[in-house]
């Protein structure tokens, strides 16, 4: 599995995505800075990763999705390559248009930074095969702008579609309907709120994010 | 010339911002208060020849998240 990890002024997490990448997928992505207008060939996977792009200023996310490197992003994402968006990495996904909806300030207004427990809501995702659908995993979030909010139609087309990946099996944000990570409509981009790259190894005290990568490790060596 | 954009958010966004200020105003004893929207005020200095086309793209594509938010550009001298 040949992939990259964007890297924005203000990333916190691209490292430990990298890890969890090399970790599973057996090799080392490719670091890729916000300024590059072009992707490395023949990736199969982009991680757009979590933490304070731009300090968060306007909106989160807001500034990183106009970078130059997220036109290339679209432009593969339209082909088809697979893209994984973690925290802010989901935020900036939506900010630029890949993902629908917007994820705002948490209902509770505090930063919430702990364990929850998530629905698998879709097993049938490239990201989502390892689990079984209607299982309860334990991920951790940290963030304080993870309140998904999109307009009914919306919600009911995602609901619809099968495209709610995860959903929060507790009060965490003030979601709507609890989602806590959605595809966009060809199945290729995840963007999830739950850092699935933290929870890998016995060591981050819970390794149920480790199927996702396996998943995708598994699908995309299959599409080569 | 001078722009003045007001994002705001869309009426049943809900505003955990507003809320809390709600919240604190009532902690100082300000009790008439029924509701708080919290937005942002951007101010921009424009060269000569910027229009209001241009000032209403910038919102779109960048200023405002239309998919949350409402903006109002005022245009001063």
């Amino acid at each position: 599995m040949k992939s990259a990890v964007i890297v924005f002024p203000g990333s916190n997490c691209d490292r430990d995505l990298a890890v969890a990448l090399e970790a599973v997928g057996g090799s080392k992505p490719e670091m890729v800075w916000h300024r590059e207008t072009e992707l490395p060939e023949g990736l199969d996977l982009i991680g757009v990763p979590g933490g304070f792009s731009y300090g968060d200023y306007l909106r989160s996310g807001a500034m990183a999705a106009r970078s130059p490197v997220m036109q290339a992003v679209a432009q593969a994402a339209a082909r088809g390559t697979f893209v994984l968006g973690v925290c802010n990495g989901f935020q900036v996904l939506t900010e630029a248009g890949l993902l629908p909806g917007a994820l705002m300030r948490n209902a509770g207004t505090h930063f919430v930074c702990r364990d929850v427990a998530l629905t698998v809501e879709n097993s049938q995702s490239a990201f989502t095969s390892r689990y079984a659908a209607g299982e309860r995993i334990t991920v951790p979030v940290a963030h304080h702008d993870g309140n998904y909010v999109a307009d009914p139609a919306t919600l009911d087309r995602l609901e619809g579609e099968g495209r709610v990946a995860f959903r929060y099996g507790e009060a965490v944000n003030g979601s709507a309907r609890d989602i806590a990570g959605i595809l966009n409509d060809t199945g290729n981009v995840l963007g999830m709120m739950p850092h699935p790259e933290r929870a890998i190894d016995k060591g981050h005290g819970g390794t149920d994010g480790r199927r996702l990568f396996e998943g995708l490790a598994e699908s995309l060596m299959t599409h080569a | 010339m001078k722009a003045r954009i007001f994002v705001t958010l869309k009426p049943g966004v809900l505003d955990p911002q507003g809320k809390a200020i709600q919240h604190a105003l009532a902690g100082l004893g300000f009790g008439g208060v029924n509701d708080v929207r919290a937005g942002r005020l951007i101010e921009l200095e424009l060269a000569d020849g910027t229009g209001e086309a241009e000032v209403d793209a910038m919102c779109r594509q960048l200023l405002a998240n239309t998919v949350i938010e409402n903006y109002r550009v005022e245009l001063l001298g």
